[in-house]
């Protein structure tokens, strides 16, 4: 075994691109649990906005790891 | 460029799992062509066979359900109506409204469950093959979503009223409208298919690569590795195991959320006034 490492620096970006999603997310199921605490019988409505909220964050992540592999 | 177990072992050094693995052989016979400086397959893959199982399979069993349907529901009959119930209601009713949502009930209820039987194939032993991993897949629903929510818009409210719908946000005047209409036309009529398609593609895409990359890293640390790095081996394999479980679950919320963006760009076809 030596000191060398192969491969794309792209999966390096990846990882750092994936912070800003991971970041948004969870203020995302933060903002909700902070919500259903307060007020358990909104979960419902709470739910599908939390869901919604965490899908378009995570499209970056997605998008991102997407580029890693198309751009390599 | 495909590894079976035996190349592992042959070869000196790991080779990482890459987009390589989502391309499988043809089954039965097959011929390649070139088209666009790329070489395709003609012929009849695993994913096909899946996407064809996935639409029988949910008939099926949504038809066995309800065939002999009673006052008092049997066993099958009730997991089909909680099934039922759980679209029409949390996806149907509270997002597209208590109006005009029955219409689309039928469309949001096929779409969910066969996306979720297509996303858990990525999991039932012996498949163990995600559908929606291939991209073209998913265009094909992208785009079906995409004629549903314009073409009812457009009925709704004619192609100009819809195109000021949704380009043009309520209350907005004056010369931001230069900035506003085509970044609104952007985002909601020409990105939405593709963010769309990717969100379910790379989930499942990235999933399903995760998986190989422990299963064959494992195998790679505990048979490969020195004496101190194979308990490592054991430990990637048992991660493994607990992200196969997180995986189950992200292959639902993959099919949930898929179906809650269609209705909720329904709906946002469908309102009068942002």
């Amino acid at each position: 075994m030596n000191g060398e490492i192969n491969g794309s620096l792209n999966m390096i970006g990846y990882g750092l691109a994936a912070i800003g999603p991971g970041v948004g997310v969870g203020l995302i199921f933060a903002a909700y649990i902070n919500g259903v605490a307060r007020q358990p019988e909104a979960q419902g409505r709470l739910q599908t906005i939390a869901i919604l909220g965490f899908a378009l964050a995570e499209a970056l992540a997605i998008i991102g790891i997407a580029l890693a592999f198309v751009l390599g | 460029m495909r590894f079976t177990g035996a190349d592992v072992l042959a070869s000196e050094g790991f080779e990482p799992p890459g987009p390589a693995d989502f391309d499988l052989p043809p089954i039965g016979p097959s011929s390649t062509f070139e088209m666009f400086g790329q070489s395709f397959y003609l012929g009849l893959t695993k994913p096909m066979l899946q996407i064809v199982m996935a639409g029988a399979l949910v008939f099926w069993f949504f038809y066995a359900a309800s065939k002999h349907r009673a006052m008092v529901p049997g066993k099958l009959q009730y997991v089909g109506e909680a099934g039922y119930g759980f679209v029409r209601n949390s996806l149907g009713r509270d997002i597209i409204g208590s109006r005009d949502f029955m219409r689309f009930v039928p469309y949001l209820f096929a779409l969910f469950f066969f996306i979720l039987l297509n996303n858990w194939f990525a999991t039932i032993p012996f498949i163990q093959f995600p559908t929606m991993s291939r991209s073209g897949m998913v265009y094909a629903l992208a785009a079906l979503s995409w004629i549903v929510y314009n073409a009812v818009g457009i009925k709704k409210h004619g192609f100009g009223g819809y195109l000021k719908l949704q380009t043009v946000p309520a209350g907005m005047k004056g010369p931001i409208l230069l900035l506003l209409i085509p970044l609104e036309f952007m985002s909601n009529i020409l990105v939405r298919p593709f963010t769309l398609a990717l969100r379910l593609f790379a989930n499942m895409f990235a999933g399903h690569l995760l998986l190989i990359l422990f299963a064959l890293g494992g195998e790679y640390l505990l048979i490969h590795g020195s004496a101190l790095v194979k308990p490592v081996g054991v430990v990637a394999w048992l991660l493994f195991i607990a992200i196969a479980f997180l995986e189950i679950l992200i292959q639902f919320l993959q099919a949930y959320v898929f179906v809650l963006l269609n209705a909720m760009y329904i709906s946002g076809a469908l309102s009068d006034e942002h």
